[in-house]
């Protein structure tokens, strides 16, 4: 009954490149469906590609050397008055302190209210029948497992390439992405910081135009020439 | 914060006898902010509640925190006593505290970005951990924005520490959470009742003011829930000053919702949540 599809390779695929000039720390493409983590050091700036346009890259920032520090939606937004993130947005923590920059944005805006999917809030949304499709919440737990990361960890992350509009009624969801192959956001590091990414595998709403596809993660160092 | 003028030195402490009898001849004072013991002798009972029902009464400090775990079926009605305070407020399972408010998900699931009556309060498991029965504040409440930090209270205000007149959420609430064996890494992003925020067409987050005086809000515990309050000025509210004001809390042994209610089958979504959770509560054996 896992439902498992996903397109890893396509002709209209495009993989781009890192977003600023500087040496190549990591270059890494996360496969459809999967979750990664890694350290990005103070002063790096890592650049999201979506290799096949329109796939969710749900993402968590934690402080590196204190885990309880870590990324706030609701800090973030009321820092800039605004409900959605763009070019020059600064993600903040809980205690307001920057973590990350946007410092690069290849689409008109990026989700930071939609949150992640989850086997559980699955069935709430789309039916008893898809508690068992794979969801980020199980890639945030398993990658956050790696860096003593449990549930009392997860707060509203950020949905890279993920469109979420919210109408005057209050109406708010998941519609048509507004990205496409070769697309990038570019995340400068304000302080090291432990990023935990899931390239979601959700196939019941357009948040991957229903085709989880890779995304591939760039992290460069604009002080040292590449 | 309320004055409290039956404090400081009053008589001669010398002695423990002077001391014993001054302590307690400070007994009795009725101040503000101030928890009603037993519940039941509340001089503000709710109108229409049976007292003898009452399992938490409490009139709590702006800015101040409070804080309780309650069983399922407790009805808890928050009131904005002169129309400046702002409840922000955590819930999360007592069975499981890594089972909490996920805002995102309070959000996305019934399509509605703005709490009013009949919304449920979602944790990230698929589950209702309360819902808002009444809504007596004109939907004036936020989801959007949470709480003030210390740093940026210390920027706007000059302090921020819990115990200043100009407190941060943030602060009160990871005292809340202490007090009921968490840690602030059990503090998600809360929702804030009395103060509102909408989106506007443009994405600029736009503050449209409070329920007045005497607005309520009414929260129902769908499973046994340990409940955060922090009442503290809104990060977004534009008044000149730190605006605080009484918060007063009452709750009552009720009901958790049930298919008769019409939240239960307002949308799909919502009656498949209410249905998870009471299946998990089954399985516990807890009705």
């Amino acid at each position: 009954m896992t439902v498992t599809w996903a397109t890893h390779e396509a002709d209209y695929f495009d993989r781009s490149t890192a977003y600023l000039p500087g040496a190549t720390v990591l270059d890494h493409e996360i496969a459809p469906r999967e979750g990664w983590s890694g350290v990005v050091r103070a002063g790096h700036v890592l650049t999201l590609v979506d290799v096949g346009g329109n796939q969710s890259g749900d993402c968590l920032i934690y402080d590196a050397a204190d885990h309880e520090v870590r990324y706030s939606a609701q800090a973030t937004l009321v820092a800039q008055r605004h409900a959605y993130l763009v070019d020059g947005s600064v993600l903040l923590s809980n205690e307001g302190d920057p973590l990350m920059t946007i410092v690069g944005n290849e689409v008109d805006r990026q989700d930071t209210i939609g949150g992640a999917c989850s086997k559980e809030s699955n069935t709430l949304r789309y039916g008893h029948h898809t508690l068992f499709h794979h969801a980020c919440r199980e890639n945030f737990l398993l990658e956050g497992a790696k860096h003593g990361l449990g549930p009392r960890d997860l707060v509203s992350n950020i949905n890279w390439f993920m469109n979420v509009p919210v109408e005057a009624d209050g109406t708010l969801g998941i519609v048509d992405g507004m990205s496409a192959p070769g697309k990038r956001v570019a995340l400068r590091a304000e302080r090291d910081v432990l990023v935990v990414l899931s390239n979601c595998p959700q196939v019941n709403n357009p948040c991957n135009d229903f085709n989880p596809t890779p995304l591939r993660v760039i992290v460069t160092d604009p002080a040292v020439e590449a | 914060m309320t004055d409290d003028r039956g404090a400081g030195r009053r008589s001669s402490t010398a002695t423990l006898d002077q001391a014993r009898d001054d302590a307690r001849g400070r007994a009795d004072t009725a101040v503000e902010a101030m928890p009603y013991l037993p519940p039941s002798a509340s001089p503000y009972a709710p109108a229409g509640v049976d007292p003898s029902t009452l399992v938490w009464a409490e009139t709590v400090a702006g800015p101040g925190y409070s804080h309780m775990t309650v069983a399922r079926g407790t009805r808890i009605r928050l009131e904005d006593v002169a129309g400046d305070a702002c409840a922000h407020v955590v819930v999360l399972s007592a069975l499981n505290p890594g089972e909490r408010l996920n805002v995102a998900d309070t959000q996305k699931i019934p399509w509605q970005a703005y709490l009013g009556a009949g919304h449920p309060l979602l944790s990230g498991d698929g589950r209702v951990l309360a819902t808002v029965v009444a809504d007596a504040a004109g939907g004036h409440h936020d989801a959007f924005c949470g709480v003030t930090t210390l740093a940026g209270n210390i920027e706007r205000y000059g302090a921020g520490a819990a115990h200043t007149a100009t407190a941060a959420g943030r602060e009160l609430l990871v005292l809340a959470a202490a007090k009921e064996g968490l840690t602030p890494r059990d503090l998600p992003p809360s929702v804030s009742f009395f103060k509102g925020v909408r989106v506007a067409a443009d994405g600029a987050l736009e503050w449209t003011g409070d329920g007045g005086a005497g607005a309520s809000v009414d929260l129902v515990a769908e499973m046994p829930l340990t409940v955060l309050v922090a009442n503290a000025a809104h990060p977004l509210d534009p008044a000149e000053g730190y605006r605080t004001g009484p918060l007063r809390v009452h709750a009552w042994a009720a009901a958790a919702s049930s298919p008769s209610d019409p939240w239960w089958t307002a949308t799909p979504e919502r009656t498949r949540a209410y249905l998870n959770t009471d299946q998990h509560l089954l399985a516990r054996g807890i009705r």
